[in-house]
């Protein structure tokens, strides 16, 4: 389980740092968005995975550790409010600067293309 | 428990909460409680700041519950110290802002009162995750601040602003997730424990949690290779959001060096992984790029955001020495520098006013309507700024230089030297541009010098004066906050219960 999680979160970073890496703000949007699920699964993850198991003390013979789930929750809030805020900043910059290149004009075509 | 130590964070953000209810036409009602908002942080403040001299570090736990396991604000020397120079920051920048800045765009006042909550709590948060959340609350305001005005160009700096620093949150997240995954605790004093006791895998992985979160603080801070949002973001800024935001950096240099004096504080002295040269060295680069940095700018209002790298760099620098002298002289020049450059971002502001189109580029302009009060104010300004004599710059890096020996000093003193001669050539060819070079007048009359906007100005690059005459107990109680800091274990007692 363990293997397969880290290499799910893996996978998130990587798509996640690929898309941030673009120069248009849709899929830099979209690249924090899964920037940020891959370390929502990371902080998850360390209360060490369970399964099948409460988070209360001595309901049941073992328990996950609910702090992580806490954190989560509140990163995953955090998280839904500033992806908000970037499309709409993202939505602007284009209406108001005619372009969706993240500095906020085509660059100058030096290469030729 | 003494309650007012939630006050700085509670305050500002009740009161933002009834400010963003206000309709904009109430515009007066607004500003008036806004205003006395800010006058009463700063009461509290000068309060807190008496408290935490008087008697050790004390804590608030709130909801009760006790330290490793709830959520405690903690109030000591350097914690006082940096509510009260933000809440002087924002009465007196509050002030600018009222004279008419506030009405360039919406919700002014309560995203201000927001920054001003986000920025006070992660200054007394003793909770690791809490001061993420700290730092989310015055990185959101920040957002909508830097916005504040409207125009593309501010919308190009924020995208890259707010782009970079949510990637800097989840970093934070990545850092914050690590640090409790290995020692099961977000309390800084239990973790500090923690590493303490910790060896072999456990102290690795903390230290690689304590880099990345280094890396965070870095990116607020604007250390060397994280610094590109910087200038254009600050010089892009309204006058009022600017000098507020002089104040942002430091929250960065705050948390390294809460990080560096408390949780890693063993580590520093055993020259293991997680040792201070890189940070110094860092320092340094920081230090002289800022000053290259300000003497190619084109616009004051640039080279003043290049001049924020500048003092980023030298507080960095005697963080990284880690020494009672080195933090002192550091935290002296963190009031210097946070008040000052603030002044000088509303004097820049002053400036461009008179200057109608050409704003506050360096050019050859029109003569300016007031010229002998501004260059009066710009000349007792950049004096400082470069830490000539006679003023607090000046007592700030010699009480920095004092500090270093060894390899230290021999790197240290050419550097800061080097970066000051640079930043005073750079700062009297912007002065003799913008002072004496005058062109043919303006063909419109501009808007008269209005007296708030003047006064605040100059209560703000004035404090270098202040700084001067009260030099000997400001440095006093830098010093005895520096001891205060390098000894964790009174931090840790709140572990103890009571």
């Amino acid at each position: 389980m363990e293997l397969w999680l880290s290499c799910a979160i893996g996978f998130l970073v990587f798509c996640g740092i690929y898309l941030l890496l673009r120069a248009r703000t849709f899929p830099v949007a979209l690249g924090l968005t899964l920037l940020s699920y891959a370390i929502n699964l990371f902080l998850f993850s360390m209360g060490r995975l369970h399964t099948g198991m409460p988070a209360v003390i001595g309901s049941a013979a073992d328990y996950t550790d609910p702090v992580p789930q806490a954190l989560v929750l509140t990163a995953i809030v955090i998280g839904f409010a500033m992806t908000a805020f970037v499309l709409v900043l993202a939505l602007r910059a284009h209406v108001l600067l005619g372009s969706d290149h993240v500095d906020g004009h085509e660059k100058k075509t030096e290469e030729g293309a | 428990m003494n309650h007012w130590i939630m006050i700085p964070v509670i305050l500002p953000l009740l009161l933002g909460a009834v400010l963003a209810w206000l309709s904009d036409e109430r515009a007066t009602l607004q500003r008036r409680l806004s205003l006395a908002g800010s006058l009463a942080l700063l009461a509290v403040s000068l309060l807190l700041m008496q408290t935490a001299n008087q008697e050790q570090v004390q804590i608030y736990s709130l909801g009760n519950w006790s330290a490793p396991f709830g959520i405690v604000l903690v109030l000591d020397r350097l914690s006082a110290l940096m509510v009260l120079t933000t809440a002087v920051l924002a009465a007196l920048v509050n002030g600018y802002a009222c004279a008419g800045d506030d009405k360039r765009g919406r919700y002014f006042h309560a995203l201000f009162q927001f920054q001003i909550a986000g920025i006070c709590g992660a200054f007394l948060t003793g909770d690791l995750f809490n001061l993420f959340v700290f730092f989310e609350i015055l990185l959101i305001a920040s957002y909508a601040l830097l916005l504040h005005g409207g125009g593309s160009q501010r919308l190009r700096s924020a995208v890259h602003y707010v782009v970079l620093n949510l990637v800097g949150s989840t970093l934070f997240l990545l850092g914050a997730g690590l640090v409790y995954g290995i020692s099961g605790t977000l309390n800084m004093a239990d973790i500090a424990r923690f590493v303490q006791q910790a060896e072999g895998d456990s102290l690795y992985l903390m230290h690689a949690a304590g880099w990345i979160l280094i890396l965070v603080f870095g990116l607020k801070a604007a250390l060397l290779p994280l610094h590109f949002w910087l200038p254009r973001a600050y010089a892009s800024a309204t006058a009022p959001v600017a000098a507020l935001f002089a104040v942002m950096t430091k929250v960065g240099l705050y948390a390294i060096l809460r990080f560096v004096t408390l949780i890693y504080a063993a580590e520093a002295d055993a020259a293991s992984a997680f040792d201070l040269d890189l940070l110094f060295a860092i320092a340094l680069l920081t230090l002289l790029l800022g000053a290259l940095g300000a003497f190619a700018a084109d616009t004051l209002h640039s080279m003043l955001a290049w001049l924020v790298l500048v003092s980023v760099g030298t507080l960095l620098a005697g963080i990284s020495l880690a020494s009672e002298q080195s933090i002192a002289a550091s935290l002296y020049y963190l009031l210097h520098s946070t008040w000052g450059i603030a002044g000088m971002f509303l004097l820049a502001d002053l400036i461009a006013r008179q200057r109608g189109k050409l704003a506050a580029r360096l050019r050859t302009g029109p003569p300016l309507l007031t010229p002998a009060r501004l260059g009066a104010l710009f000349f007792v300004g950049a004096i400082a700024t470069a830490g000539l004599p006679p003023f607090s710059g000046f007592i700030g890096k010699l009480s920095l230089l004092q500090s270093a020996s060894g390899p230290y000093a021999a790197w240290l003193w050419p550097a800061l030297l080097l970066a000051g001669f640079v930043v005073i050539v750079a700062l009297s060819r912007a002065g003799s541009q913008l002072f004496w070079q005058q062109g043919s007048p303006l063909p419109e009359p501009v808007e008269p010098l209005q007296p708030v906007r003047f006064a605040t100005a100059l209560l703000l690059t004035g404090s270098a004066v202040l700084l001067l005459v009260a030099a000997g107990p400001v440095l006093d109680y830098c010093l005895t906050t520096a001891q205060q800091l390098l000894q964790p274990e009174l931090y840790l007692k709140q572990l103890e219960g009571g």
